[in-house]
C-alpha cells in the first residue's frame, strides 16, 4: 500500500495522469492483495484490464501467479524471492517460474527481502528496493529522482534515510 | 489564484473529506467500516481543539445519523459516513429524517463493496434505499468527482432541505487519482448551532406524518427537475469529451452508465477503438427521465453498464416503452449481476453488440490465493483465544461468529464458525439456536469489544431476559482493530477530546443481568490456562455466561511502545 502511494506520487510528479486502486480492511489482513496503478497521458479505469499489465511486481513469490491474469507476452515480472509461511498449498520458485514463462519470457526473480534484511536490517523496505530496481533498469518510465521526491512527499521524514539507502542498493543489482 | 489550481493525488475517501471541508462542514459523525473508514480517520486527525469542526466516532451507525439529525436540526452543516451495512442499521432513523427534512445541509456518504473485498454478510447495493427512503443519491466515479459531488450534495441539501446521499463503491473510495484543490470556505464555529423548536417540522406524529410524506414526494419532484438540467448528468463522446452532439448515426448504439462503471466503459471504448455516445448519470435518484428519453430516442441499441442489481436497466426499460419502443436494451443479459464490473467484461459486451471479434485471453493458469489470517509479527492475541477453545470446547459445540478481526477464524484452514451474519448477531442467533434446541446444543459466540458496544449489548440483554444458555466470549482487544484502529468506548479516549472515562465491558455485562459467577475477565495470553479452565467451567452452565478475553491488539501494543507519550491514534 505504501509502495503504491510512493509510485503514484512519483508518476504524478513525472507529469502523468494517475489512477490507482487499492484494498483496505479485511483484505489487508495477511491475505492475497492486488493493488493497481495506471499512469499515462490520460487514464480512465483504476483497474488494469485482463492481460494489459506492463509490469507486475510480486512482493511474495506465490502472489506472482495471481498476477498472470493481468499478463501478456510483453509483461515484465519482478518477483521477490520471499515466501509467506502458509498452511495452504504452495509452489516453489521453479514451479512458479515455469508457470510465468508460459505467458512471458520477461521474468525476473530478485532477492529483495534477503538483501534488505542483510544490508539494512529492514526486510520491510523490500518493496521500495524492487521499485528502485524497476526504475533504474527502465522497466518504469520514471526517474529515481522522482521516486525520491515521492518518498519525501508520502513517507515520514525519519524513514527517508533508509528508503534512500535502499534505492542506492537497488542500483547495484 | 494559484491556490485554486493546486493539483494533488487523493484517495477517494480523502477527497470526500477535502470536499466537505471546502464546503464548510461543521459536524461529522461516523462509524468505521471498510471501504468508508478513512473518512472518519481523516476527520479524526483534525478534530481535536478545532472550534470549527465537531467530529465523533459514534458507537453505531444509527447513533451517528441521529447525532447528525440533531445537529442539522440545530442548523449546522453535517456529514455522516458509513459502509453499506451501516445504512441498514441507520435506516430506522434515516427514513423519518427524509420526512422532516434537514435544516442544516446534510450529506450522507455510504460506501458499498461490490465483490465483498472487505465484507461478509451480503453484496449489498445501497442504491436500493433510493426507493425505500426517497433519498437523493449521487454517484461519483473518481476522486475529483468525490470532491465535486460532495459540494453539490451540500448545495442540493441546502436548496431542497433534504439529506442527500453520496454513494461510493470500493473502486471509488479506494481509488487514488488527481484532484484540483480549492480554497476552503469560511466556516462558522460549531457553537453557533442553535435548536429552535419547530414541532410542525421535527415531530413525525400522525396525522402530520402523512402530510410530510406528501411534502417529501413534492421535494423529490423538484429535485428531479433540478437533475434534468444538472451538468452531472451528461452526454459524453469518447473522441470529443465536451461535445454534447452525440455520434448517434454511425452505429445507433449508445451507453448509459454511472459511478466507476463509467471509467471502465471509457476504458473499454478505448481498447476497442469505438466512439459511442455515453450518457453518464451523476444522479442515480431522482433520475433525469427526460434526459434519458432524449438520449435513447434515436438509438437502435443501448447498453446499461451498472454493477450489481439492474436498477437503472429497469427504469430505462420502462422509459423506453414511451420514448422508443423498438429500442433493444442490453444490460444484465450480457453483463454479470454478481461481483464488481471489470473493464474486460464491458469490452466483451460491447464487442458482441457491434459484432467485433476479440481475442480471448487465457485463464487456465495455476493460482494460489492466501486467505486473510491473524497477525503473526507481532502475534495476535486471538491465536490464544482459539487455541483455548480448541482445547476446552467439547465436540459438538456450535460456534457463532461476528464482525471484526476474529472473523478471520472463519477462513480456511481454521473454519471455526458454524454461522456468521452481521454486526452483533452472533449472540442473537445463538440465543435462537439455544431456544430451538432447548439448550441441548451449546452455542459459543465470539464478538469483539467494538461490536459489543455497536449492537451486542441489546442481544445479550435479550438472551439473559429470555433465559438462554449461550457462552458469549467477548474478545476485547481494546480498540476497533479491523477497520484501522479507531477508538471505542472501552479504551478511554475519543477523537474529539482525547482522554475520557473508560467504559468497562464487565460492568455492562453485569448490568445486563449476567450473574457474577457466570462472568470472568481473563488475559488469554498471560493466563492461557485460566482461559482454558474458564471455558471448561462455563460450557456446561444452564445460564448465559460471559468470558471477556482482554488483551490489547498486538499492533496497537507495538504502536504504543514506539510512541509511549502519544495517546491518540
Amino acid at each position: 500500500m505504501t509502495l503504491l502511494k510512493v509510485l503514484s506520487e512519483a508518476a504524478f510528479v513525472s507529469g502523468f495522469d494517475v489512477k490507482t486502486s487499492e484494498l483496505h480492511g479485511l483484505s489487508q489482513r495477511g491475505g492475497s492483495v492486488s493493488v493497481y496503478i495506471r499512469f499515462g497521458d490520460k487514464v480512465w479505469s483504476p483497474l488494469v484490464p485482463q492481460g494489459q499489465a506492463d509490469l507486475i511486481i510480486a512482493l511474495e513469490q506465490q502472489e506472482a501467479l495471481n498476477g498472470l491474469y493481468f499478463a501478456n507476452k510483453e509483461t515484465v515480472f519482478l518477483v521477490n524471492q520471499y515466501e509467506t509461511p502458509t498452511m495452504a498449498q504452495t509452489a516453489n520458485q521453479v514451479e512458479i517460474e515455469a508457470e510465468l514463462r508460459k505467458i512471458t519470457e520477461k521474468v525476473n526473480f530478485l532477492a529483495a527481502s534477503e538483501i534488505c534484511q542483510k544490508e539494512l536490517d529492514a526486510e520491510v523496505v523490500s518493496g521500495v528496493y524492487i521499485l528502485g530496481y524497476a526504475a533504474y533498469h527502465n522497466f518504469l518510465p520514471i526517474k529515481l529522482e522522482a521516486i525520491e521526491e515521492a518518498i519525501k512527499k508520502t513517507i515520514p521524514e525519519k524513514y527517508w534515510e533508509i528508503n534512500f539507502k535502499v534505492l542506492e542498493l537497488s542500483k547495484k543489482s | 489564484m494559484n491556490e485554486n489550481l493546486q493539483k494533488t493525488i487523493l484517495l477517494g475517501n480523502e477527497a470526500i473529506v477535502r470536499g466537505a471541508l471546502e464546503a464548510g462542514v461543521q459536524f461529522v459523525a461516523t462509524y468505521p467500516g471498510t471501504p468508508a473508514s478513512e473518512i472518519g480517520n481523516e476527520f479524526a486527525k483534525i478534530a481535536k481543539n478545532n472550534d470549527q469542526l465537531y467530529f465523533e466516532f459514534s458507537t453505531n451507525e444509527k447513533l451517528a445519523i441521529e447525532a447528525v439529525i440533531g445537529a442539522s436540526f440545530s442548523g449546522l452543516k453535517c456529514l455522516c459516513a458509513m459502509k453499506s451495512f451501516g445504512l441498514n442499521v441507520a435506516s430506522d432513523s434515516l427514513l423519518p429524517f427524509l420526512y422532516t427534512g434537514s435544516k442544516g445541509p446534510t450529506v450522507l456518504v455510504v460506501a458499498d463493496d461490490p465483490s465483498c473485498h472487505s465484507s461478509a454478510q451480503s453484496e449489498e447495493n445501497s442504491r436500493g434505499f433510493a426507493q425505500l427512503a426517497h433519498i437523493p443519491i449521487l454517484e461519483p466515479a473518481d476522486s475529483q468527482e468525490c470532491m465535486d459531488f460532495i459540494k453539490l450534495a451540500f448545495d442540493i441539501s441546502e436548496k431542497f432541505s433534504l439529506p442527500v446521499m453520496v454513494r461510493l463503491t470500493t473502486r471509488v473510495a479506494h481509488q487514488r487519482s488527481v484532484v484540483e484543490l480549492k480554497v476552503q470556505s469560511e466556516k462558522l464555529k460549531v457553537n453557533e448551532g442553535e435548536f429552535i423548536s419547530n414541532k410542525h417540522q421535527f415531530v413525525t406524529m400522525p396525522p402530520r406524518v402523512l402530510e410530510m410524506h406528501q411534502e417529501l414526494i413534492n421535494k423529490i419532484s423538484s429535485i428531479a427537475e433540478f437533475a434534468e438540467s444538472s451538468e452531472i448528468n451528461a452526454i459524453i463522446n469518447y473522441q470529443n469529451l465536451k461535445s454534447q452532439i452525440a455520434n448517434f448515426k454511425s452505429k445507433g448504439i449508445g451507453i448509459i452508465t454511472s459511478g466507476v462503471s463509467f471509467l471502465h466503459t471509457m476504458e473499454a471504448l478505448q481498447m476497442l477503438g469505438l466512439d459511442l455516445p455515453i450518457l453518464k448519470l451523476g444522479f442515480f435518484y431522482p433520475l433525469a427521465e427526460q434526459k434519458i428519453k432524449d438520449f435513447i430516442k434515436p438509438l437502435k441499441k443501448v447498453l446499461i453498464v451498472e454493477e450489481l442489481d439492474p436498477y437503472l436497466e429497469k427504469e430505462i426499460t420502462a422509459l423506453a416503452k414511451e420514448a422508443n419502443s423498438k429500442l433493444e436494451i442490453f444490460g444484465k443479459n450480457i453483463l454479470p449481476e454478481v461481483g464488481e464490473l471489470k473493464p474486460e467484461q464491458i469490452v466483451a459486451a460491447l464487442a458482441g453488440m457491434v459484432g467485433k471479434k476479440i481475442e480471448v485471453a487465457p485463464t487456465n493458469f495455476k493460482t494460489i490465493k492466501h486467505s486473510p489470517r491473524f497477525c503473526t509479527t507481532p502475534m495476535c492475541p486471538y491465536w490464544k483465544v482459539f487455541a483455548a477453545l480448541k482445547k476446552a470446547a467439547p465436540e459438538g459445540a456450535i460456534f457463532g461468529g461476528d464482525i471484526g478481526c476474529y472473523m478471520i477464524a472463519g477462513f480456511s484452514p481454521m473454519q471455526v464458525y458454524d454461522y456468521m451474519f452481521c454486526m452483533g448477531s452472533s449472540i442473537g442467533i445463538g440465543h435462537g439456536i439455544a431456544k430451538a434446541t432447548e439448550g441441548k446444543q451449546k452455542v459459543v459466540t465470539l464478538m469483539g469489544d467494538g461490536t459489543f458496544f455497536h449492537s451486542g449489548m441489546p442481544a445479550l440483554l435479550n438472551a439473559v431476559y429470555n433465559q438462554s444458555n449461550i457462552l458469549a466470549i467477548i474478545v476485547d482487544n481494546r480498540i476497533t482493530a479491523m477497520t484501522g484502529h479507531q477508538p471505542n468506548p472501552g479504551m478511554g479516549e475519543n477523537a474529539e477530546v482525547g482522554a475520557v472515562a473508560e467504559i468497562k465491558i464487565e460492568q455492562i455485562v453485569a448490568a445486563l443481568g449476567v450473574k457474577v459467577e457466570n462472568l470472568k475477565v481473563i488475559d488469554p495470553v498471560d493466563d492461557f490456562d485460566g482461559m482454558v479452565a474458564a471455558i471448561q467451567e462455563f460450557y456446561p452452565k444452564n445460564e448465559v455466561s460471559v468470558i471477556i478475553a482482554r488483551r490489547m491488539c498486538a499492533l496497537l501494543e507495538k504502536k504504543k511502545e514506539v510512541r509511549p507519550l502519544k495517546t491518540s491514534l
